[in-house]
Protein backbone atom coordinates (compact mmCIF):
# COMPACT_ATOMS: atom_id res chain seq x y z
CA UNK A 1 0.00 0.00 0.00
CA UNK A 2 2.67 2.57 0.56
CA UNK A 3 4.85 1.31 -2.46
CA UNK A 4 1.95 2.73 -4.33
CA UNK A 5 0.87 6.13 -2.99
CA UNK A 6 4.97 6.54 -3.81
CA UNK A 7 4.59 5.42 -7.17
CA UNK A 8 1.09 7.60 -7.41
CA UNK A 9 3.43 10.62 -5.65
CA UNK A 10 6.52 10.11 -8.33
CA UNK A 11 4.08 9.77 -11.18
CA UNK A 12 2.25 12.98 -9.89
CA UNK A 13 5.29 14.98 -9.58
CA UNK A 14 6.87 13.63 -13.08
CA UNK A 15 3.78 14.71 -14.61
CA UNK A 16 3.95 18.29 -13.58
CA UNK A 17 7.31 18.77 -14.56
CA UNK A 18 6.68 19.77 -18.34
CA UNK A 19 4.08 22.65 -16.79
CA UNK A 20 6.58 23.47 -14.13
CA UNK A 21 9.62 24.10 -17.04
CA UNK A 22 7.27 26.06 -19.13
CA UNK A 23 6.00 27.98 -16.40
CA UNK A 24 9.60 28.58 -14.87
CA UNK A 25 10.65 29.36 -18.79
CA UNK A 26 7.77 31.81 -19.25
CA UNK A 27 8.29 33.83 -15.89
CA UNK A 28 12.52 33.73 -15.36
CA UNK A 29 13.37 32.55 -18.93
CA UNK A 30 11.17 33.60 -22.18
CA UNK A 31 14.64 32.91 -24.78
CA UNK A 32 13.94 29.20 -23.79
CA UNK A 33 10.84 28.88 -25.23
CA UNK A 34 12.02 29.46 -28.73
CA UNK A 35 11.75 32.49 -30.56
CA UNK A 36 8.05 32.51 -30.72
CA UNK A 37 7.31 32.00 -27.20
CA UNK A 38 3.31 31.76 -28.18
CA UNK A 39 3.73 28.96 -30.43
CA UNK A 40 5.97 26.91 -27.71
CA UNK A 41 3.90 26.93 -25.33
CA UNK A 42 0.63 26.10 -27.10
CA UNK A 43 1.94 23.56 -28.71
CA UNK A 44 4.38 22.29 -26.42
CA UNK A 45 0.58 21.94 -23.67
CA UNK A 46 -1.58 20.33 -26.58
CA UNK A 47 1.30 17.62 -26.78
CA UNK A 48 1.32 17.03 -23.61
CA UNK A 49 -2.54 16.66 -23.12
CA UNK A 50 -2.16 14.53 -26.25
CA UNK A 51 0.23 12.33 -24.61
CA UNK A 52 -1.60 11.91 -21.34
CA UNK A 53 -4.63 10.92 -23.44
CA UNK A 54 -2.99 8.75 -25.08
CA UNK A 55 -1.01 7.39 -21.95
CA UNK A 56 -4.52 6.83 -20.24
CA UNK A 57 -5.75 4.73 -22.72
CA UNK A 58 -2.64 2.67 -23.22
CA UNK A 59 -3.30 1.04 -19.70
CA UNK A 60 -5.69 -1.13 -20.49
CA UNK A 61 -3.87 -2.89 -23.20
CA UNK A 62 -0.65 -3.16 -20.94
CA UNK A 63 -2.68 -4.19 -18.02
CA UNK A 64 -4.48 -7.00 -21.03
CA UNK A 65 -0.85 -7.79 -22.61
CA UNK A 66 1.66 -8.17 -19.12
CA UNK A 67 -1.41 -9.11 -16.79
CA UNK A 68 -0.06 -6.25 -14.43
CA UNK A 69 -3.71 -5.54 -13.10
CA UNK A 70 -2.72 -2.75 -10.45
CA UNK A 71 -1.42 -0.65 -13.42
CA UNK A 72 -5.00 0.68 -13.30
CA UNK A 73 -4.93 2.36 -10.59
CA UNK A 74 -2.37 5.10 -12.14
CA UNK A 75 -5.23 5.70 -15.02
CA UNK A 76 -7.44 8.63 -13.23
CA UNK A 77 -4.01 10.73 -12.92
CA UNK A 78 -2.80 9.94 -16.20
CA UNK A 79 -6.30 10.97 -17.37
CA UNK A 80 -6.70 13.96 -15.06
CA UNK A 81 -3.45 15.35 -16.04
CA UNK A 82 -4.66 14.95 -19.43
CA UNK A 83 -7.11 17.58 -18.86
CA UNK A 84 -4.74 19.76 -16.77
CA UNK A 85 -2.75 20.22 -19.95
CA UNK A 86 -5.78 20.47 -22.19
CA UNK A 87 -7.13 23.42 -20.00
CA UNK A 88 -3.83 25.13 -19.90
CA UNK A 89 -3.83 24.13 -23.90
CA UNK A 90 -7.37 25.86 -24.14
CA UNK A 91 -5.94 29.07 -22.25
CA UNK A 92 -3.14 29.58 -23.99
CA UNK A 93 -5.77 29.94 -27.21
CA UNK A 94 -8.02 32.02 -25.50
CA UNK A 95 -5.32 34.05 -23.81
CA UNK A 96 -2.47 34.68 -26.06
CA UNK A 97 -4.35 34.17 -29.01
CA UNK A 98 -7.79 35.77 -28.49
CA UNK A 99 -6.96 37.58 -25.43
CA UNK A 100 -10.53 37.13 -24.04
CA UNK A 101 -12.24 37.85 -27.07
CA UNK A 102 -15.00 35.47 -26.52
CA UNK A 103 -16.92 36.32 -29.57
CA UNK A 104 -13.87 35.52 -31.53
CA UNK A 105 -13.20 32.12 -29.82
CA UNK A 106 -17.49 31.43 -30.64
CA UNK A 107 -16.85 32.06 -34.35
CA UNK A 108 -13.72 30.09 -34.36
CA UNK A 109 -15.80 27.13 -32.95
CA UNK A 110 -18.52 27.98 -35.33
CA UNK A 111 -16.27 28.07 -38.44
CA UNK A 112 -13.61 26.10 -38.21
CA UNK A 113 -13.61 22.84 -38.00
CA UNK A 114 -9.88 22.62 -36.65
CA UNK A 115 -10.73 24.48 -33.83
CA UNK A 116 -14.56 22.64 -33.16
CA UNK A 117 -12.71 19.72 -33.23
CA UNK A 118 -10.10 20.93 -30.41
CA UNK A 119 -12.70 22.27 -28.70
CA UNK A 120 -15.34 18.94 -28.75
CA UNK A 121 -11.40 17.18 -27.45
CA UNK A 122 -11.97 19.67 -24.92
CA UNK A 123 -15.41 19.32 -23.57
CA UNK A 124 -15.51 16.02 -24.05
CA UNK A 125 -13.36 15.89 -21.28
CA UNK A 126 -15.01 17.37 -18.98
CA UNK A 127 -17.97 15.64 -17.67
CA UNK A 128 -15.23 12.76 -17.93
CA UNK A 129 -13.04 14.51 -15.01
CA UNK A 130 -15.63 15.71 -12.86
CA UNK A 131 -17.20 11.93 -12.96
CA UNK A 132 -13.47 10.79 -11.91
CA UNK A 133 -14.35 10.31 -7.99
CA UNK A 134 -14.96 7.49 -5.89
CA UNK A 135 -18.71 8.84 -5.29
CA UNK A 136 -19.41 9.55 -8.85
CA UNK A 137 -18.34 5.99 -9.99
CA UNK A 138 -20.32 4.50 -7.19
CA UNK A 139 -23.29 6.90 -8.54
CA UNK A 140 -23.02 5.84 -11.46
CA UNK A 141 -22.31 2.19 -11.48
CA UNK A 142 -22.60 0.24 -14.82
CA UNK A 143 -22.96 3.56 -16.57
CA UNK A 144 -19.88 5.28 -15.44
CA UNK A 145 -18.08 2.49 -18.05
CA UNK A 146 -20.28 3.63 -20.30
CA UNK A 147 -20.36 7.58 -19.69
CA UNK A 148 -16.24 7.17 -20.14
CA UNK A 149 -15.87 5.39 -23.87
CA UNK A 150 -16.44 9.31 -24.19
CA UNK A 151 -12.54 8.98 -24.07
CA UNK A 152 -12.42 7.55 -27.03
CA UNK A 153 -14.05 10.06 -29.43
CA UNK A 154 -12.44 13.25 -27.26
CA UNK A 155 -8.90 11.03 -28.21
CA UNK A 156 -9.67 11.09 -31.85
CA UNK A 157 -11.26 14.75 -32.10
CA UNK A 158 -7.89 15.83 -30.28
CA UNK A 159 -5.84 13.83 -33.20
CA UNK A 160 -7.71 15.10 -35.70
CA UNK A 161 -7.25 19.12 -34.10
CA UNK A 162 -3.75 18.08 -34.36
CA UNK A 163 -3.67 16.59 -38.03
CA UNK A 164 -6.06 19.96 -38.83
CA UNK A 165 -3.12 22.64 -37.56
CA UNK A 166 -0.54 21.36 -39.53
CA UNK A 167 -0.41 22.83 -43.17
CA UNK A 168 0.34 19.58 -44.16
CA UNK A 169 -0.13 16.54 -42.36
CA UNK A 170 3.41 14.53 -41.67
CA UNK A 171 5.40 13.97 -38.59
CA UNK A 172 4.34 14.01 -35.33
CA UNK A 173 0.54 14.52 -35.76
CA UNK A 174 0.48 11.30 -38.14
CA UNK A 175 2.45 9.59 -35.65
CA UNK A 176 -0.26 10.24 -32.63
CA UNK A 177 -2.68 9.33 -34.84
CA UNK A 178 -1.30 6.25 -35.53
CA UNK A 179 -0.63 5.46 -32.23
CA UNK A 180 -4.56 6.18 -31.15
CA UNK A 181 -5.41 3.81 -33.87
CA UNK A 182 -2.93 0.71 -32.54
CA UNK A 183 -5.07 1.46 -28.85
CA UNK A 184 -8.44 1.54 -30.27
CA UNK A 185 -7.54 -1.41 -32.65
CA UNK A 186 -6.22 -3.43 -29.56
CA UNK A 187 -9.37 -3.37 -28.10
CA UNK A 188 -11.20 -4.73 -30.79
CA UNK A 189 -9.29 -7.84 -32.00
CA UNK A 190 -8.90 -8.03 -28.01
CA UNK A 191 -12.95 -8.47 -27.34
CA UNK A 192 -12.97 -10.21 -30.68
CA UNK A 193 -10.40 -12.78 -30.08
CA UNK A 194 -12.72 -13.12 -26.91
CA UNK A 195 -15.82 -13.35 -27.46
CA UNK A 196 -16.24 -14.09 -31.33
CA UNK A 197 -18.07 -10.89 -31.79
CA UNK A 198 -17.25 -7.34 -32.36
CA UNK A 199 -17.47 -5.04 -29.74
CA UNK A 200 -21.02 -3.43 -28.79
CA UNK A 201 -22.06 -0.73 -26.13
CA UNK A 202 -22.81 -3.54 -23.95
CA UNK A 203 -18.56 -4.74 -23.90
CA UNK A 204 -17.65 -4.61 -20.82
CA UNK A 205 -13.66 -3.80 -19.64
CA UNK A 206 -12.92 -2.15 -22.92
CA UNK B 1 -11.63 50.51 -36.21
CA UNK B 2 -9.72 52.90 -38.69
CA UNK B 3 -6.21 52.50 -38.94
CA UNK B 4 -3.70 55.90 -40.10
CA UNK B 5 -0.31 54.76 -40.74
CA UNK B 6 2.23 57.33 -42.30
CA UNK B 7 3.18 55.51 -45.40
CA UNK B 8 6.79 54.21 -45.11
CA UNK B 9 7.51 55.99 -48.64
CA UNK B 10 7.68 59.64 -49.02
CA UNK B 11 6.80 60.23 -52.77
CA UNK B 12 9.76 62.22 -53.27
CA UNK B 13 11.95 59.22 -52.56
CA UNK B 14 10.53 56.92 -55.21
CA UNK B 15 13.27 57.19 -58.06
CA UNK B 16 11.39 58.05 -61.50
CA UNK B 17 11.42 55.47 -63.97
CA UNK B 18 14.50 57.47 -66.24
CA UNK B 19 16.81 57.37 -63.48
CA UNK B 20 15.79 54.27 -62.33
CA UNK B 21 17.24 52.42 -65.53
CA UNK B 22 20.18 54.45 -66.11
CA UNK B 23 21.22 53.48 -62.69
CA UNK B 24 23.21 50.68 -63.87
CA UNK B 25 25.24 53.03 -65.86
CA UNK B 26 26.22 55.25 -63.13
CA UNK B 27 26.43 53.30 -59.82
CA UNK B 28 29.13 50.95 -59.35
CA UNK B 29 29.66 48.61 -56.30
CA UNK B 30 32.63 49.60 -54.40
CA UNK B 31 35.09 46.93 -55.77
CA UNK B 32 32.64 44.79 -57.59
CA UNK B 33 34.44 41.96 -55.81
CA UNK B 34 33.46 42.79 -52.59
CA UNK B 35 29.82 40.91 -53.51
CA UNK B 36 31.79 38.07 -55.28
CA UNK B 37 33.54 37.75 -51.90
CA UNK B 38 31.52 38.09 -49.61
CA UNK B 39 29.20 35.52 -51.52
CA UNK B 40 32.32 33.50 -51.74
CA UNK B 41 32.32 32.98 -47.84
CA UNK B 42 29.06 33.24 -47.34
CA UNK B 43 29.15 29.12 -47.17
CA UNK B 44 31.93 29.44 -44.34
CA UNK B 45 29.77 31.95 -42.87
CA UNK B 46 26.99 29.41 -42.33
CA UNK B 47 28.94 26.87 -41.44
CA UNK B 48 29.61 28.70 -38.21
CA UNK B 49 27.16 29.10 -35.60
CA UNK B 50 28.83 31.89 -33.82
CA UNK B 51 28.93 34.13 -36.95
CA UNK B 52 24.87 33.26 -36.98
CA UNK B 53 24.01 33.66 -33.88
CA UNK B 54 26.45 36.79 -33.16
CA UNK B 55 23.55 39.35 -34.36
CA UNK B 56 26.08 41.74 -35.00
CA UNK B 57 24.87 43.26 -37.84
CA UNK B 58 27.70 44.57 -40.12
CA UNK B 59 30.39 41.87 -39.07
CA UNK B 60 33.26 40.85 -41.47
CA UNK B 61 31.37 39.89 -44.08
CA UNK B 62 29.50 42.90 -44.58
CA UNK B 63 28.47 44.30 -48.26
CA UNK B 64 30.39 47.27 -49.53
CA UNK B 65 27.93 50.31 -50.44
CA UNK B 66 24.78 49.88 -49.54
CA UNK B 67 22.57 52.55 -50.01
CA UNK B 68 20.45 52.62 -46.89
CA UNK B 69 16.96 52.90 -45.83
CA UNK B 70 15.82 53.10 -49.33
CA UNK B 71 12.46 52.22 -48.05
CA UNK B 72 11.90 51.85 -44.25
CA UNK B 73 10.18 51.72 -41.58
CA UNK B 74 10.08 53.12 -38.20
CA UNK B 75 8.94 49.84 -36.65
CA UNK B 76 11.44 48.26 -34.34
CA UNK B 77 13.35 45.60 -36.37
CA UNK B 78 13.87 41.57 -35.19
CA UNK B 79 17.21 40.61 -34.12
CA UNK B 80 19.37 38.80 -36.29
CA UNK B 81 18.75 35.82 -33.99
CA UNK B 82 15.20 36.05 -34.50
CA UNK B 83 15.28 36.39 -38.40
CA UNK B 84 17.61 33.79 -38.64
CA UNK B 85 16.09 31.01 -36.12
CA UNK B 86 12.93 31.05 -37.28
CA UNK B 87 11.64 30.49 -40.63
CA UNK B 88 9.73 28.35 -42.90
CA UNK B 89 11.79 26.67 -45.46
CA UNK B 90 10.24 23.23 -46.05
CA UNK B 91 13.04 21.92 -48.25
CA UNK B 92 15.16 21.67 -44.77
CA UNK B 93 12.06 21.04 -42.45
CA UNK B 94 8.83 21.95 -41.87
CA UNK B 95 9.41 22.73 -38.05
CA UNK B 96 10.46 26.63 -37.59
CA UNK B 97 14.07 26.01 -36.35
CA UNK B 98 14.71 23.25 -38.77
CA UNK B 99 16.31 25.68 -41.41
CA UNK B 100 18.66 27.14 -39.17
CA UNK B 101 19.72 23.38 -38.29
CA UNK B 102 19.76 21.73 -41.61
CA UNK B 103 20.47 24.16 -44.19
CA UNK B 104 24.23 24.77 -43.32
CA UNK B 105 25.47 22.02 -46.08
CA UNK B 106 24.01 23.94 -48.46
CA UNK B 107 26.06 25.17 -50.72
CA UNK B 108 25.76 28.59 -52.78
CA UNK B 109 28.57 29.12 -54.66
CA UNK B 110 28.83 28.58 -57.35
CA UNK B 111 25.32 29.61 -57.87
CA UNK B 112 23.46 30.30 -61.62
CA UNK B 113 20.31 31.97 -62.10
CA UNK B 114 18.49 30.50 -65.22
CA UNK B 115 16.30 33.17 -67.02
CA UNK B 116 14.23 32.05 -70.03
CA UNK B 117 10.53 31.77 -71.19
CA UNK B 118 9.46 34.96 -72.96
CA UNK B 119 12.23 37.63 -73.27
CA UNK B 120 15.22 38.41 -75.84
CA UNK B 121 17.67 37.98 -73.50
CA UNK B 122 17.65 34.24 -72.14
CA UNK B 123 20.65 32.95 -70.49
CA UNK B 124 22.11 31.28 -67.67
CA UNK B 125 23.74 34.00 -65.31
CA UNK B 126 26.03 33.65 -62.64
CA UNK B 127 24.69 35.22 -59.37
CA UNK B 128 27.79 37.82 -59.09
CA UNK B 129 26.79 39.29 -62.91
CA UNK B 130 23.61 40.06 -61.96
CA UNK B 131 23.54 41.64 -59.00
CA UNK B 132 26.90 43.24 -59.03
CA UNK B 133 26.27 45.98 -61.52
CA UNK B 134 23.53 46.98 -59.26
CA UNK B 135 23.19 48.77 -56.45
CA UNK B 136 22.26 47.51 -53.56
CA UNK B 137 19.84 49.17 -50.99
CA UNK B 138 18.36 48.38 -47.75
CA UNK B 139 14.68 47.79 -47.88
CA UNK B 140 13.44 47.47 -44.31
CA UNK B 141 10.19 45.40 -44.56
CA UNK B 142 7.96 44.07 -42.43
CA UNK B 143 7.21 40.44 -43.35
CA UNK B 144 3.92 39.07 -42.28
CA UNK B 145 3.55 35.01 -42.53
CA UNK B 146 -0.18 33.34 -43.45
CA UNK B 147 0.59 31.85 -40.20
CA UNK B 148 -0.40 35.09 -38.95
CA UNK B 149 3.07 36.06 -37.24
CA UNK B 150 5.01 39.02 -38.35
CA UNK B 151 8.74 40.61 -38.22
CA UNK B 152 10.30 43.49 -39.12
CA UNK B 153 13.60 42.98 -41.43
CA UNK B 154 16.12 44.97 -42.87
CA UNK B 155 16.72 43.09 -45.99
CA UNK B 156 19.50 43.71 -48.58
CA UNK B 157 18.74 43.75 -52.37
CA UNK B 158 18.24 45.17 -55.99
CA UNK B 159 14.51 45.90 -57.52
CA UNK B 160 13.16 42.64 -59.09
CA UNK B 161 12.46 45.31 -62.04
CA UNK B 162 16.33 46.11 -62.45
CA UNK B 163 17.49 41.63 -62.94
CA UNK B 164 13.90 41.32 -64.97
CA UNK B 165 14.62 43.81 -67.71
CA UNK B 166 18.31 42.37 -68.24
CA UNK B 167 16.68 39.99 -70.00
CA UNK B 168 14.25 41.95 -72.13
CA UNK B 169 10.89 39.94 -71.47
CA UNK B 170 8.53 40.61 -75.04
CA UNK B 171 5.08 41.39 -74.50
CA UNK B 172 3.96 37.44 -74.46
CA UNK B 173 5.43 37.71 -70.95
CA UNK B 174 2.41 38.30 -68.66
CA UNK B 175 3.47 36.27 -65.30
CA UNK B 176 6.96 35.48 -63.89
CA UNK B 177 7.94 32.31 -62.27
CA UNK B 178 10.57 31.67 -60.01
CA UNK B 179 11.78 27.91 -58.88
CA UNK B 180 13.64 27.05 -55.66
CA UNK B 181 16.73 24.63 -55.99
CA UNK B 182 16.16 21.10 -55.62
CA UNK B 183 18.99 19.44 -54.21
CA UNK B 184 17.92 17.07 -52.49
CA UNK B 185 21.27 16.00 -51.19
CA UNK B 186 21.89 19.19 -49.43
CA UNK B 187 18.34 19.88 -48.73
CA UNK B 188 16.99 17.10 -46.14
CA UNK B 189 13.44 18.10 -46.74
CA UNK B 190 13.02 17.46 -50.03
CA UNK B 191 13.07 13.83 -49.18
CA UNK B 192 9.18 13.81 -47.74
CA UNK B 193 6.87 14.84 -50.18
CA UNK B 194 5.48 17.66 -48.05
CA UNK B 195 5.01 19.65 -51.45
CA UNK B 196 5.55 18.85 -54.76
CA UNK B 197 8.87 19.99 -55.79
CA UNK B 198 10.86 22.03 -56.83
CA UNK B 199 8.76 24.57 -54.90
CA UNK B 200 7.72 27.29 -57.76
CA UNK B 201 5.95 30.65 -56.94
CA UNK B 202 4.56 33.49 -59.71
CA UNK B 203 3.86 37.01 -59.70
CA UNK B 204 1.73 38.78 -62.07
CA UNK B 205 4.31 40.93 -64.68
CA UNK B 206 3.45 44.16 -63.09
CA UNK B 207 4.14 42.91 -59.41
CA UNK B 208 7.14 41.82 -60.57
CA UNK B 209 8.15 45.26 -62.05
CA UNK B 210 6.35 46.73 -58.87
CA UNK B 211 9.56 49.15 -57.38
CA UNK B 212 8.69 47.48 -53.91
CA UNK B 213 9.66 43.87 -55.01
CA UNK B 214 13.15 43.27 -54.18
CA UNK B 215 15.63 40.24 -55.01
CA UNK B 216 17.12 40.31 -51.38
CA UNK B 217 21.09 38.82 -51.31
CA UNK B 218 21.06 39.91 -47.73
CA UNK B 219 19.93 41.09 -44.12
CA UNK B 220 21.51 43.20 -41.45
CA UNK B 221 24.23 44.08 -43.61
CA UNK B 222 25.27 40.64 -44.34
CA UNK B 223 24.98 38.14 -47.09
CA UNK B 224 21.68 35.91 -46.54
CA UNK B 225 22.23 32.69 -44.37
CA UNK B 226 20.66 29.80 -45.62
CA UNK B 227 17.91 29.33 -44.01
CA UNK B 228 16.57 32.81 -45.09
CA UNK B 229 16.93 31.97 -48.71
CA UNK B 230 20.43 32.52 -49.73
CA UNK B 231 22.06 33.65 -52.05
CA UNK B 232 19.02 35.33 -53.36
CA UNK B 233 15.26 35.55 -52.68
CA UNK B 234 12.66 37.15 -53.26
CA UNK B 235 10.73 39.97 -51.07
CA UNK B 236 7.32 40.72 -51.87
CA UNK B 237 6.63 42.53 -48.86
CA UNK B 238 2.44 42.73 -49.41
CA UNK B 239 2.19 39.33 -50.16
CA UNK B 240 2.36 36.46 -47.25
CA UNK B 241 5.38 35.22 -46.43
CA UNK B 242 5.29 32.03 -49.03
CA UNK B 243 5.30 34.19 -51.93
CA UNK B 244 8.61 35.44 -51.46
CA UNK B 245 10.57 32.65 -52.76
CA UNK B 246 13.94 31.40 -51.45
CA UNK B 247 17.30 30.05 -53.33
CA UNK B 248 16.10 31.15 -56.80
CA UNK B 249 17.55 29.22 -59.47
CA UNK B 250 15.25 29.99 -62.38
CA UNK B 251 13.18 32.97 -63.65
CA UNK B 252 10.99 31.95 -66.08
CA UNK B 253 8.94 34.69 -68.56
CA UNK B 254 5.51 32.72 -69.28
CA UNK B 255 2.17 33.79 -70.47
CA UNK B 256 -0.27 32.31 -68.53
CA UNK B 257 -0.56 31.64 -64.01
CA UNK B 258 1.80 29.81 -63.39
CA UNK B 259 1.03 26.82 -61.08
CA UNK B 260 2.39 27.39 -57.70
CA UNK B 261 4.09 25.14 -55.01
CA UNK B 262 0.99 26.13 -52.49
CA UNK B 263 -2.00 26.50 -54.24
CA UNK B 264 -0.87 23.35 -55.61
CA UNK B 265 -1.10 21.84 -52.14
CA UNK B 266 -3.98 23.44 -51.03
CA UNK B 267 -5.97 25.46 -53.68
CA UNK B 268 -8.70 26.52 -50.88
CA UNK B 269 -6.07 28.32 -48.67
CA UNK B 270 -3.27 29.35 -50.53
CA UNK B 271 -4.37 31.44 -53.81
CA UNK B 272 -2.21 32.69 -56.52
CA UNK B 273 -2.35 36.42 -55.47
CA UNK B 274 -2.32 35.76 -51.43
CA UNK B 275 -2.31 39.41 -50.73
CA UNK B 276 -1.95 40.45 -47.21
CA UNK B 277 -5.57 40.80 -46.20
CA UNK B 278 -7.34 41.31 -42.48
CA UNK B 279 -11.08 40.41 -44.22
CA UNK B 280 -10.08 37.10 -45.83
CA UNK B 281 -9.60 34.97 -43.30
CA UNK B 282 -7.70 31.74 -43.73
CA UNK B 283 -10.32 28.72 -43.21
CA UNK B 284 -8.49 27.69 -40.26
CA UNK B 285 -7.89 31.04 -38.69
CA UNK B 286 -8.36 34.88 -38.55
CA UNK B 287 -6.16 37.13 -40.49
CA UNK B 288 -7.21 40.42 -38.90
CA UNK B 289 -4.73 39.82 -36.44
CA UNK B 290 -1.22 39.06 -35.88
CA UNK B 291 2.03 38.25 -33.71
CA UNK B 292 4.54 40.17 -34.06
CA UNK B 293 7.64 37.89 -33.03
CA UNK B 294 8.57 37.88 -30.60
CA UNK B 295 5.22 39.15 -29.01
CA UNK B 296 2.74 36.71 -26.47
CA UNK B 297 -0.10 38.13 -27.43
CA UNK B 298 -1.62 38.13 -31.36
CA UNK B 299 -3.11 41.10 -30.88
CA UNK B 300 -0.92 43.60 -33.53
CA UNK B 301 -3.72 44.64 -36.49
CA UNK B 302 -3.10 43.00 -39.43
CA UNK B 303 -3.12 45.84 -42.37
CA UNK B 304 -4.30 45.48 -45.87
CA UNK B 305 -1.76 44.81 -48.21
CA UNK B 306 0.72 44.50 -45.15
CA UNK B 307 0.16 48.67 -45.04
CA UNK B 308 1.95 48.80 -48.43
CA UNK B 309 -1.73 49.70 -50.18
CA UNK B 310 -0.46 53.02 -50.96
CA UNK B 311 1.90 51.93 -53.00
CA UNK B 312 0.31 48.83 -54.64
CA UNK B 313 -3.90 48.86 -54.25
CA UNK B 314 -4.30 50.39 -57.90
CA UNK B 315 -2.69 47.19 -59.45
CA UNK B 316 -5.41 45.42 -57.99
CA UNK B 317 -8.34 48.05 -58.88
CA UNK B 318 -11.29 46.61 -59.77
CA UNK B 319 -10.72 43.03 -58.54
CA UNK B 320 -12.75 40.87 -56.03
CA UNK B 321 -10.34 39.95 -53.48
CA UNK B 322 -12.34 37.93 -51.80
CA UNK B 323 -12.34 35.74 -54.87
CA UNK B 324 -9.18 36.22 -55.85
CA UNK B 325 -6.90 36.01 -52.96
Amino acid sequence: MRAARLAKAVLFAGALVPAVLLAWALLRAPERLGINPAETLQLETGIWALRFLLATLAITPIRRLTRWHRIIQFRRMLGLFAFFYACLHLMTYVVLDRYFDFSGVWEDIVKRPFITAGMLAFVLMIPLAVTSTKGWIRRLGRRWQLLHRLVYFSAAAACVHFIWKVKVPVGEPVYYAAILGALLLFRVVYQFRRTGRMPTRRSADL
Amino acid sequence: MLLRRRPDIQSSEITDEATYLRRREFIKLAGGAAFAAAAGSLSAACGSDLDARSGEPGGQLAFANIKPRVIATDEPQNTYEQITGYNNFYEFGTGKADPARYAGGLRTSPWTVKIDGHCAKPADYQLEDLIKPLQLEERIYRLRCVEAWSMVIPWIGVPLSSILKRAEPTSKATFVEFTTLNRPSEMPGLASPVLNWPYVEGLRMDEAMHPLTIMAVGLYGKPLLNQNGAPMRLVVPWKYGFKSIKSVVRIRFVDRMPRTAWSEANAGEYGFYSNVNPDVDHPRWSQKTERRIPGLLKNHPTLMFNGYGDQVASMYAGMDLRRFY
